[in-house]
């Protein structure tokens, strides 16, 4: 019963960020239509701005994470100036290979220029875990939880309570109605992207320093983002958060009580089984009345 | 007049429901061979969700459709399309990318069916329904006219081209009964005349034909008998003649401030 | 004309090994065929029923590992206390179960994931490549996991009164390679311009029509996943008795990719599109090897797919195809975008 405890308690942790990943994919695919590949890039490049400034320039750890969220916002945005912004109106499998180009680019970008040795972070958090009963939990990563929960509520806001959300809001219901309306789509489009990189970014920023920092890493994490969004449904915001908290569940359990070596291999069962089963995603409303 | 025909398509109680949206409800009528029937209505009357039905693309809610005694239900739009019941459609009706002709040989897909093995090699019985195929598909170009347009891609032919191009695709698949949906939307006068033609020249070779259309001097002129649909009903139903004065149909039509009847 | 073109294309592959002495670049000769040949089955999914499948390494890496299993034997635990053995069978066995299998699976992944298509289609896709991956990394038993199958035998092949031959060296296996790549470029032509490859084209171009004259979607995209899986099984076949060593890094996502590329760049759609695709990218990081760090080739690959999807969205062979044959009404195979036709459209007849 105490594992299950632990299980549930890591669950938590892991699906915060999952959720984080989950939502800035989710965005971009339901407004933009774009399946984007750099989204585990993206992740890398927030856990290595957390190295940099931590490590590299020895700066708190604290300030570490809003530029990594600024960086990951300015990074998205340069991607979606200079890759998607002309490609406007392309299929989606072209929009798709340009952004598996730039995924494979920038990830030998970052294997080219830190190399392929595993870095970590120091945190200030004690070595020490909280012990709540028969469950134990680090610091570090109750704090991550803390961030993702803080950064999924603003996220939340934003969307929901702000002009620019509402006509994102608005170019995801209908496009060509938006920019009727006097939606600037282009502008809505690269805030989009922007916003989705920032939020990737913060996920590898915060799950960075409790693993450990490499060129590959995003790999993976751009997968369970795929897992998370088809769970959710694609475009679905509280989807993805459910979604998050499902695929971490389903890992833990799968890592706990089947086999660590198929951990990684959850998400895919995941992806297969919604899609057979249910392919518009557990949470999609139903289809439009037409 | 239709009683003395066998009926070829029949449909019975059928219901369509979009959400809470009833987009048809106990929809009663048959075709009987070689007829020419029209299905008329205001816009968002349920024509096309009833063509929709019949075709396999929309399972209804409840009732039945069959055609010359089998059952349609469940059945996917490929398999009703191999009873010889092949529609048009009103906007996509051509692959774009192919020419005139390849389109025509695409749609002689019924036609071709031979064996993997036997195409892959390359064997004679492969090269005999190739070489069958190709007259065939010369054939129909000629058919609806479209000679000198034969090497174009279909998609850069005009709108009516387009059209002809689409019908054209349904007979290479040997209907038995052809389903038009606004065949004549978008076409000129002239086009029109020549479109009306080509559908007495279709059914004289004892192919039934159910037609959606707009046109309503078009649909008077070429129909044995009207169906009229109203918010997903039936409301009349006759020869030509009969629909013209029927009260309810003038109504409805006028009720949508479009009285082309 | 084609056919001269093709016969002559096809004698200046042949001839080859006979004036290239260098054994590093007819290596690199040999394993860009059997990528190009893995392309061309790509190319058979992706140009001709427009279904972008970023799973393909999945069925060249089971076909490379059920070849090597089968010529090397294997022993493996099953539930219930049973133990399956299997003494090692001829590799051209190998081979042609390697097809049958890859096959198979195409059968299931194409039964499957043609209910979802677009994005969630190639989301399937990977995911698939990715589960056979870590299958292969965690059933150590059967496949050694990290640890590799090693000496794979060279495929053996008994020649009519002249006893066997085994296909050691570079410049067997170069032959080797132009025969079955011959054989699939022969058989994908022979199916994309037949009465299956046009109900292919017309589901690509316009599903809802195709249906509609009788075309059965399921049927005709499965049976093009299981000839594209087949003939990508026999390149992973070819892979394995060639390179003699495999590792679950063989399904990386990055071997699929570099097909895509291949199959972009030439020219999806197009018969030569892999062969000319696959012979840049092929030989690519071999002329860039001794100029480049692996990272930078690595960057610059990425970097030449986003400026072939800018520059040459239709890809090389198309593109070129189209500016030889202006005058030519007909243009055979070549796919065209609708944006193409519209000029086309525009010249004088």
């Amino acid at each position: 019963m105490s594992e299950f405890l632990q299980h549930l308690i890591n669950m938590l942790v892991l699906g915060g960020t999952y959720a984080l990943l989950g939502i800035g994919l989710t965005l971009i695919f339901g407004i933009m239509n774009v399946v984007n590949f750099t989204h585990g890039v993206l992740y890398t490049f927030g856990a290595y701005i957390m190295f940099i400034v931590v490590q590299q320039l020895g700066l708190n750890f604290f300030l570490a994470l809003p530029v990594a969220v600024v960086a990951g916002w300015l990074l998205g945005a340069v991607i979606e100036l200079t890759l998607l912004r002309p490609l406007r109106g392309s299929d989606i499998d072209t929009t798709m290979l340009v952004m598996i180009g730039a995924w494979i680019a920038m990830q030998s970008a970052t294997l080219w220029i830190w190399g392929g040795v595993a870095k970590s972070v120091a945190t200030p958090f004690p070595e020490a875990p909280l012990v709540l009963g028969p469950v134990s939990v680090s610091w570090l990563r109750l704090f991550v939880l803390a961030a993702a929960a803080l950064l999924i509520v603003v996220t939340y806001l934003l969307i929901n309570r702000t002009k620019l959300g509402c006509a994102m809001r608005a170019t995801f219901q209908d496009q060509d109605t938006a920019s009727l309306m006097g939606v600037n789509v282009d502008l809505i489009y690269t805030s989009t992207f922007a916003i989705g990189s920032s939020l990737a970014a913060a996920a590898g920023a915060l799950l960075g320093p409790v693993y450990v920092i490499f060129p590959q890493m995003g790999d993976l994490a751009a997968v369970k983002a795929f897992a998370i969004v088809i769970l959710g449904g694609l475009g679905n915001i509280t989807g993805a958060v459910i979604g998050g908290f499902i695929l971490a569940l389903a890992e833990e359990l799968g890592a706990g009580y089947i086999s660590s070596g198929y951990r990684d291999a959850m998400g895919f069962l995941i992806i297969i089984a919604v899609l057979i089963f249910k392919p518009t995603g557990l949470f999609a409303r139903s289809e439009r009345v037409g | 007049m239709t009683t003395a025909r066998a009926i070829a398509l029949n449909v019975e109680q059928v219901a369509v429901r979009f959400g809470g949206l009833v987009a048809l409800s106990e929809m009663n009528f048959t075709v009987g061979e070689g007829e020419i029937v029209s299905l008329i209505g205001p816009n968002g009357a349920g024509k096309t969700t009833a063509f929709n039905v019949m075709t396999g693309f929309l399972d209804p809610a409840h009732g039945r459709v069959s055609y010359r005694g089998t059952a349609l239900n469940g059945l996917k739009p490929h398999q009703i399309a191999d009873l010889g019941l092949i529609r048009t459609f009103q906007r996509t009706s051509v692959f774009p990318n192919d020419t005139v002709y390849d389109n025509l040989l695409i749609g002689l897909h019924r036609q071709g069916r031979v064996g993997l093995f036997e195409a892959i090699l390359g064997l004679p019985r492969a090269r005999a329904s190739e070489r069958r195929l190709r007259e065939r598909a010369a054939e129909l170009v000629e058919w609806v006219g479209l000679e000198r347009r034969a090497y174009d891609p279909a998609g850069s032919l005009s709108y009516g081209e387009q059209r002809l191009v689409g019908v054209a695709l349904a007979l290479a698949a040997e209907p038995s009964m052809l389903l038009l949906d606004e065949p004549v939307s978008g076409m000129n006068a002239s086009e029109t005349h020549t479109f009306v033609e080509l559908i007495r020249n279709i059914r004289d070779r004892g192919v039934t034909i159910l037609l959606v259309e707009h046109d309503m001097p078009m649909v008077m002129s070429v129909s044995d008998r009207i169906v009229v649909l109203n918010y997903g009903r039936i409301i009349a139903e006759g020869p030509p003649e009969a629909i013209r004065n029927d009260p309810d149909v003038i109504e409805a039509y006028l009720g949508q401030g479009a009285a082309r009847a | 004309m084609r056919a001269a073109i093709t016969i002559l294309t096809l004698a200046a592959f042949a001839s080859v090994p006979l004036w290239l002495r260098d054994p590093y670049l007819l290596n690199a000769l040999i394993t860009t065929g059997i990528f190009m040949i893995a392309a061309m089955s790509l190319n058979l999914l992706l140009g001709f029923t427009g279904q972008l499948s970023l799973g393909h390494i999945a069925f060249f890496g089971i076909g490379a590992y059920v070849s090597a299993l089968t010529s090397l034997g294997f022993d493996i635990g099953l539930p219930g206390g049973f133990r399956l053995v299997h003494e090692p069978w001829p590799p051209i066995v190998g081979f042609v179960l390697a097809i049958l299998v890859a096959g198979l699976c195409g059968y299931f992944v194409g039964l499957l994931s043609f209910r979802v298509r677009g994005a969630y289609f190639v989301i399937v896709t990977i995911s698939f490549a990715e589960v056979v991956r870590l299958v292969a990394l965690n059933w150590v038993e059967l496949t050694q996991g990290p640890l590799a199958l090693t000496n794979i035998p060279s495929i053996t092949i008994g020649l009519p009164g002249l006893g066997e031959l085994t296909l050691r060296t570079k410049f067997h296996n170069y032959y080797l390679v132009l025969a079955v790549a011959a054989v699939a470029y022969l058989l994908i032509s022979r199916l994309v311009h037949s009465h299956f490859g046009r109900a292919m084209r017309g589901l690509m171009e316009n599903e809802t029509l195709a249906v509609s004259v009788g075309i059965d979607v399921t049927r005709t995209l499965t049976l093009a996943a299981v000839i594209s899986a087949a003939i990508a099984g026999a390149a992973g076949s070819l892979y394995a008795h060639y390179i003699r060593i495999i590792d679950p890094e063989v399904f990386a996502f990055i071997n699929t990719v570099t097909m895509v590329i291949m199959v972009i760049s030439g020219g999806k759609g197009s018969l030569a599109g892999p062969v000319v695709g696959g012979l840049i990218f092929g030989l690519l990081p071999v002329m860039l090897r001794p100029i480049m760090a692996p990272e930078a080739q690595w960057i610059a690959y990425g970097g030449v797919l986003i400026v072939i999807l800018f520059v040459l969205p239709r890809g090389i062979v198309p593109s070129l195809a189209q500016r030889f044959a202006k005058r030519k009404r007909k243009a055979a195979v070549v796919a065209v975008t609708p944006v193409a036709f519209s000029e086309r459209a525009k010249e004088p007849a």
